[in-house]
């Protein structure tokens, strides 16, 4: 520690802008810091990378014998299943990230600085995005090891797996939410299971709707994981069913449309 | 009379039925630094967050390079840098990278963050760990990544948080030098304490606040000639006679002479460690009053709350066990 740690202050700082440019640029920002954290934490990568593997080899194999699916190929019909079953599990992420900023005090420290706010949180979905993004294509690589395949062609992978990702985006606000509201990583990793497993099993991402007991059926096939999950394998099979593709982007817009901006004021608010 | 580069106004703030902040005025000239002196508690986190536009008063103004916190929060987030409490560095990032991250935000462009990093990792020797991620960082190194991160826009107004508490003796000193060449280059900073000898070594100026409230403010020098530059602290062998004792050393002390009753021990302020030590020892010989411990230290935090308001500063409770050395010498002594 010398002298040249003696600065003379002077204006080097751009004039603060709320123009969506600095939105896009900040949100930017956020992340790269995001995904570099990921980069440079080995253990998170490997996570990454090998859950969606694990999980696409244990359903296909321990379920694939025994749950009986119109069709009979429990792989085509398990993969769409999956795919959002991993994005949404991802999407929980968002929470536990946000809540460790938070409680770490990097928070305070964006918020000192004359950034744009709004960019922590899409900033921070938006990575969230991009990693789902990586897992999902990782179990593609798989399925496609033990038989799946896309019969609707390039058209119908590329929207299905965009289906999925947005899903995921949009379950990424509410765990924003719930990110904000909690005071820890743990306390928020704790508060965001609870709704997510009766939402992802309570649906029909690993077994038909009909094989449930008649109580269930209407919740089920309510959920918006069972309308994205059918739109996806219709996508997957070359088949799709328009109404169900139609609900399916509905209900991401609403989602986002609703939690985002319940997010970013939270987000302005919290003390 | 130079402008204001920090003024409150009757700055108040509560937390439910907790009232942190009970009209805090405060006045700081440019290119100086006021030391906000005061126990865990106190509420000098408080008054850091809504200088540094983190939290609203919910009554009073603060004003930073002449711009409202609350209705002009961009203006005063380009004007500040914060050193918050608790280092506020991205565990997982490089120290550079944590740095590059701060530039980008600032919107410096890649070129620029990048070069104001370096140019930041070499001022505080982190040169060669800015390429490590910064979980392998030690206390202090976090620390000096945390106050460099908090420089990177050439903040006019620095708010520094404890800044050194927790550090080991050669880390504080460290810093403290980094303090002092931010100062001579013209940077205005407000830095909490709860040692005194930190806020005496580095301020123009020190507020000591308690309970919400500014209770003295001052120069060290003013300060010092209310309490006494050394304290003398010495435990009778009949401590029965402290009181007759008290009254024949008032005299001699500078501020108000007390028995300390949790410990029985007798604390006189002086001004003139030397020549008083042998007056004081002439007067209890003369009243028969046999010594058993006699010692001196210079006022900690402690003495100063004692002789400004009678009672002791609260003990931090903190989980990382270094509160004695928060309260200056006479504790780490007890304890040695
Ligand atoms: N977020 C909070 N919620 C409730 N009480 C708080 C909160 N932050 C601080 N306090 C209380 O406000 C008072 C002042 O706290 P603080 O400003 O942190 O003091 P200091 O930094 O001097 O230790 C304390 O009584 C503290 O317990
Ligand atoms: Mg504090």
């Amino acid at each position: 520690m010398t002298a040249t740690t003696r600065v003379i202050p002077r204006a080097v700082v751009a004039a603060p802008s709320r123009s969506l440019r600095w939105i896009a640029t900040d949100a930017f920002t956020i992340a790269w810091r995001n995904l570099l954290q990921v980069v440079r934490n080995p253990q998170l990568a490997v996570i990454d990378t090998i859950t969606p593997i694990m999980f696409v080899l244990l359903f296909a194999f321990v379920f694939g014998g025994a749950i009986q699916v119109p069709g009979g190929n429990y792989v085509a019909y398990l993969m769409p299943g999956i795919f959002v079953q991993t994005v949404v599990f991802g999407a929980t992420g968002t929470a536990i990230g946000l809540a460790e900023d938070l409680q770490k005090g990097l928070v305070d420290r964006f918020r000192s600085l004359p950034m744009a706010p709004s960019a922590v949180l899409i900033g921070r979905t938006f990575s969230d995005a991009l990693r789902n993004l990586y897992t999902v294509l990782v179990m593609t690589v798989v399925g496609y090891l033990i038989g799946f395949r896309f019969d609707g062609g390039l058209p119908g992978a590329l929207l299905a797996l965009g289906l999925v990702v947005g899903f995921g985006y949009a379950i990424s606000w509410i765990s924003a939410n719930i990110g904000l509201i909690t005071k820890s990583a743990q306390a928020a990793q704790g508060a965001i299971f609870i709704p997510i497993f009766p939402l992802t099993f309570a649906s029909s991402a690993f077994v038909p709707v009909a094989s449930m007991p008649g109580w269930l059926r209407p919740i089920a096939e309510a959920n918006p994981v069972t309308v994205v999950v059918n739109a996806t394998r219709g996508l997957v099979s070359g088949a799709p069913d328009t109404a169900t593709l139609v609900a399916a982007l509905a209900w991401i817009a609403g989602l986002v449309v609703i939690f985002a901006p319940i997010a970013l004021v939270s987000y302005r608010r919290r003390a | 009379m130079p402008p204001s580069a920090i003024l409150t106004e009757g700055l108040a703030k509560s937390y439910g039925p907790v009232r942190a902040l009970r009209g805090v005025n405060l006045d700081v000239p440019e290119a100086t630094v006021l030391g906000l002196l005061g126990p865990n508690g106190a509420g000098k986190t408080t008054a850091v967050r809504i200088l540094a536009t983190l939290l609203v008063p919910d009554a009073g103004r603060a004003l930073v390079s002449g711009r409202d916190v609350v209705r002009e929060p961009d203006a005063v987030r380009s004007q500040i840098g914060l050193t918050g409490q608790y280092a506020a560095v991205d565990e997982n990032l490089t120290g550079r990278e944590n740095l590059e991250l701060v530039g980008r935000l600032l919107h410096m462009g890649r070129g620029a963050a990048r070069t104001r990093a370096d140019e930041l990792l070499a001022g505080f020797e982190l040169t060669d760990a800015g390429r490590r991620p910064v979980r392998t960082y030690s206390g202090g190194m976090r620390r000096r990544l945390d106050l460099a991160a908090s420089l990177v826009g050439r903040p006019k107004v620095l708010f520094l948080d404890e800044p050194t508490t927790g550090l080991d003796p050669r880390s504080r000193v460290g810093l403290w030098d980094v303090i002092a060449g931010l100062v001579a280059g013209g940077t205005t900073i407000l830095l909490t304490t709860q040692y005194l000898e930190e806020a005496d070594r580095l301020a123009d100026r020190i507020a000591v606040i308690d309970d919400g409230q500014v209770i003295a403010e001052g120069t060290s020098g003013e300060l010092k000639d209310r309490m006494g530059e050394d304290v003398v602290e010495m435990r009778l062998v009949e401590s029965g006679r402290a009181s007759e004792a008290l009254a024949l050393l008032a005299p001699l002390a500078a501020a108000e002479p007390r028995l300390d009753a949790e410990t029985g021990r007798l604390m006189i302020p002086v001004h003139h460690a030397g020549g008083t030590l042998t007056d004081v020892v002439r007067r209890l010989d003369g009243a028969n009053l046999e010594v058993a411990e006699l010692s001196l230290h210079r006022p900690s935090l402690d003495d100063v709350f004692l002789a400004l308001t009678g009672r002791r500063a609260e003990m931090e409770q903190e989980a990382d066990g270094d509160a004695r050395g928060r309260f200056g010498r006479r504790q780490q002594r007890k304890a040695a």
